[in-house]
């Protein structure tokens, strides 16, 4: 019996990891354990990154996913429970019929995956795509570049102006 | 890995578990979670065809850095929102907010 590839183990388990901690994303009744599984699932993306040669957007989904996004979820998490409360619960409902769409999405999908022909091109690899990136987004996404920007700024002054406490004037 | 299957597959398993999150939840911060698990399958999609399609260049890349700071500013916008409905009804349990309800 031949050795499989150690890359392709490797990326089983990355696969494992990733279907299994959604899967407590969703269905956990605790929502701190749902938060703590989210982490597994971004990391895990992280990893599929690096497997796709995209270095720049993997350390990116680790500095902004897991240090930002997902900082903010847990406040979110401790914030909107009551202290007296000590099980963060969830409550669930249309279990059912959630379970039946979504497998047949999932099963629609894999079928098109599978009966599609894709027409896969061997791109040469770069060593490194920091610098491809940074002339793009300087040159022909000038514009998006200068407009996300200031839609973020705008996005964060207003959450922050929507979570203040109310001046009695 | 060389082939494009196994990411669009992850890619499909992430977006299906994002749309059970969002139709089963009764949790604001739950929907959240399941929003983010979307997000994440469609910047998986990027890259992959980005890798493997006939591109010379990396548009497939900044698009997912737009993604992700879109997915910044959405996550910061929508805890405002539960915290102030936490601070006005006393709970984030979406079937609950329903004063404007006819």
């Amino acid at each position: 019996m031949p050795i499989p590839d150690l890359g392709i183990l490797l990326f089983l388990g990355i696969f494992m990891l990733i279907s299994a901690s959604a899967l407590m994303v969703v269905t956990s009744p605790n929502l701190v354990h749902s938060a703590v599984s989210l982490l597994f699932t971004l990391f895990g993306v992280a990893a599929i990154y690096i497997y796709l040669y995209a270095d720049f957007i993997a350390a990116t989904q680790v500095v902004i996913y897991v240090g930002g996004i997902l900082v903010l979820i847990i406040f979110g998490v401790m914030l909107t429970n009551k202290i007296d409360n000590a099980t963060i619960d969830s409550k669930t409902h249309n279990k059912i019929p959630g379970l039946i769409f979504c497998s047949l999405l999932l099963i629609i999908q894999f079928y098109i995956i599978f009966n599609t022909k894709w027409h896969i091109n061997e791109n040469p690899i770069k060593d490194s795509t920091i610098k491809d990136i940074g002339n793009l987004l300087l040159t022909k996404y000038l514009l998006p570049f200068e407009v996300v920007s200031v839609l973020l700024l705008a996005a964060l002054i207003g959450a922050a102006m929507l979570s203040r406490k109310k001046v009695q004037s | 890995m060389d082939y494009i299957q196994p990411y669009l597959m992850l890619s499909s398993i992430l977006f299906s578990m994002g749309i059970y999150a969002v139709i089963t939840r009764k949790n604001a911060v739950a929907i959240l979670m399941g929003i983010e698990l979307i997000l994440n399958s469609a910047n998986i999609n990027f890259i992959t065809f980005n890798r493997f399609g006939n591109f010379a260049t990396l548009d497939g890349h900044v698009f997912t850095i737009f993604v992700i700071v879109l997915a910044a500013a959405e996550a910061a916008v929508a805890l405002a929102i539960i915290i102030n409905l936490f601070k006005n009804i006393g709970t984030v349990d979406v079937d609950k907010a329903q004063e404007m309800k006819g």
